[in-house]
């Protein structure tokens, strides 16, 4: 396992996937599926419910067995080296499933257990977790007891226990009021910080935008699009977009201008890389209702490619 | 056909690993475990004094055996039979589908045969801590002989591994907690009654008896314990040992397969 890790292809990409696929039975819910995610990298697969991210982090962990392709994890194929790579995964699945027979503190020496980590050793990583997921307080209370956010910084600091070289976080932050959203991605960022490798699902625009160095966007079980988040941005919309009301007068307007732009709701969206331009001739030629100009954002890509088909 | 059947009985790959998971169920065991101890402490008082020295006033005693001597080993058999049995149904059942215990631990080290495993190994350690505390009890009003009685401990793991195992494969097939109640009422409660426990199995048509022979598995365990705590050791306790070792080791073959279908998607 060590010789697997010192492989020099290795220490790069910590997972390969090519053309990798989940049916069940006759649906594909992932569906042939490439990416490489490197040493010390945050890497988003955002998508809407549905799209397949679950069953691809399922795969990854070793817990469901792929149809078709090729997956890695650490060098080592997924089907063979179960035990292996899961040793050096730390997971913390979409559904909570901290142990409710247990306290906080248990929760964590139970699972260290599991890992054969030795006694006094995991009494230190645990007190250092408890710390700096500010669950110090909650040590001896029943799982029951605490809040939605604290049972998800738990799920987080139970991924951590084995130090593990990889983290899979499935919608880390799902169903959380902000505040409580706030402190997690403070604490997901400070693990990067740390050098550590983090796989992350979400189908929050902004988690995404704020947590991944690159990022996938996943509809129907297949990859649209993949990069770094502001690139994708540059490179799909523009830097900014100027929003104008959507009735048939600007369109016509448009039209005859010969712009681009894409319908989004009751908007009209065009996608510019010199917003003052656009905003004055409209202005001045189209006689609009209302207009704005904002920069451009990661919604605006995952609009132009997923939405289409969620307004179907 | 021949190819599914056998992949039913593939056998498992497992590790030390297994104990980890016995050890969890310990320590849940063992925050509650005064709770714990008051069923198999309570149970034969109950059982001895109203069918024992109650309903038994009424019979003259079974093969030369005073009722309560009798029926004794009985109470210890189904004791094994409820603690591991229940034990890997309800209680492997919620660990399973309503705590996520198993979908916490396979993302560890541990494998889903595993998990199963320890459940079934923990299951077994529940028949032996009920049936050593029920022993002490009953010996306490000497009905049992104690010179053979203490290997009844050791029989105790092995007849839970064998109703661990049965739970076990109900588990894995039952598609939701209240479909527990069948096997419940058609497999536990019958042989409750008719497995030689409350009258002896001579009785019954000699089809009954073949078929309790053949089929029940609580047969077994009664006619060993009943052998052991009377001291009276017999060659049939032979073939009722064999009998519970290859059930045992095809069924908990049996329950980890089936549990790897339902559990792996
Ligand atoms: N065990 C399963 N059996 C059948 N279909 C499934 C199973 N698990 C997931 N699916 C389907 O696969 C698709 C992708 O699901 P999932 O990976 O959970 O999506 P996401 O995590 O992106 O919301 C969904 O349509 C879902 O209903
Ligand atoms: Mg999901």
């Amino acid at each position: 396992m060590n010789s697997a890790i010192a492989n020099p292809r290795i220490t790069n990409s910590i997972i390969v996937a090519e053309g990798l696929e989940k049916r069940f039975d006759e649906f594909r819910a992932v569906d042939g599926v490439s990416f490489n995610v490197r040493k010390g990298e945050v890497f988003g697969f955002l998508g809407q419910n549905g799209a397949g991210k679950t069953t691809t982090m399922k795969m990854i962990q070793c817990v469901s067995p792929r149809t078709g392709g090729r997956l890695e994890v650490f060098g080592m194929d997924v089907d063979t080296h179960q035990q292996e790579i899961k040793k050096l995964l730390g997971v913390a699945p979409q559904e909570n499933n901290l142990d409710p027979d247990f306290t906080v503190y248990e929760n964590l020496m139970v699972y260290s257990r599991y890992f054969d980590i030795p006694r006094d050793e995991a009494k230190e990583i645990i007190e250092e977790l408890l710390d700096f997921f500010q669950l110090s307080e909650k040590r001896d209370t029943l799982i029951e007891k605490i809040s939605g956010g604290m049972k998800r910084r738990l799920m987080l600091a139970r991924a951590l226990v084995n130090k593990p070289g990889l983290l899979v976080l499935d919608e880390p932050t799902i169903g959380l009021d902000p505040q409580a959203r706030h402190l997690i991605w403070d604490k997901i960022k400070s693990m990067r910080d740390k050098g550590n490798t983090i796989i992350l699902t979400t189908h929050y625009l902004d988690e995404a935008e704020r947590l991944c160095d690159r990022l996938v966007i996943m509809d129907h079980g297949k990859i649209l699009v993949e990069g770094k988040p502001d690139e994708l941005v540059r490179e799909y919309v523009g830097t900014n977009v100027v929003e104008a009301e959507n009735n048939p007068e600007v369109k016509a307007c448009l039209q005859r201008k010969d712009m681009k732009y894409e319908v989004v709701g009751d908007r009209i969206q065009i996608h510019t890389n010199n917003p003052h331009d656009i905003t004055s001739a409209l202005l001045e030629e189209c006689h609009l209702g209302f207009i704005t100009a904002r920069s451009a954002t990661l919604e605006d890509v995952f609009l132009k490619f997923a939405g289409r088909k969620l307004r179907e | 056909m021949a190819i599914s059947i056998i992949s039913y009985f593939k056998i498992p790959k497992l590790s030390y690993r297994v104990w980890k998971v016995w050890h969890r169920n310990m320590d849940v065991f063992m925050k509650t475990f005064k709770v714990n101890f008051i069923p198999p402490f309570l149970e034969p008082l109950l059982y001895l004094f109203a069918l024992g020295f109650g309903l038994g006033t009424y019979i003259e005693g079974i093969e030369g055996i005073s009722y309560p001597r009798f029926i004794a080993p009985a109470l210890i058999a189904i004791s094994i039979m409820n603690s591991s049995f229940f034990e890997c149904t309800y209680g492997s059942y919620v660990r399973m589908y309503y705590q996520k215990t198993f979908d916490g631990i396979i993302a560890t080290p541990l494998s889903i045969e595993e998990v199963i495993t320890g459940e079934i190994l923990w299951g077994a350690t529940r028949s032996l801590i009920n049936t050593t505390i029920m022993l002490v009890v009953i010996a306490f009003f000497g009905l049992i002989d104690l010179r053979y009685s203490l290997l009844v401990i050791p029989l105790s793991f092995l007849a839970g591994l064998l109703f661990a195992s049965i739970g076990m494969c109900f588990t894995a097939i039952s598609p939701n907690i209240n479909s527990m109640n069948y096997p419940t009422f058609l497999f536990i409660t019958p042989m409750f009654l008719l497995s030689g426990t409350f009258f002896p199995l001579s009785i019954l048509p000699a089809s009954a008896q073949y078929f309790a022979i053949a089929f029940l598995p609580l047969t077994h365990v009664v006619s060993i314990t009943r052998a052991l705590t009377l001291a009276s050791p017999s060659w049939f306790m032979i073939l009722n040992l064999v009998w519970i070792i290859i059930a045992s080791l095809v069924l908990f073959v049996l329950s980890i397969n089936l549990m790897k279908r339902r559990l792996i998607v």
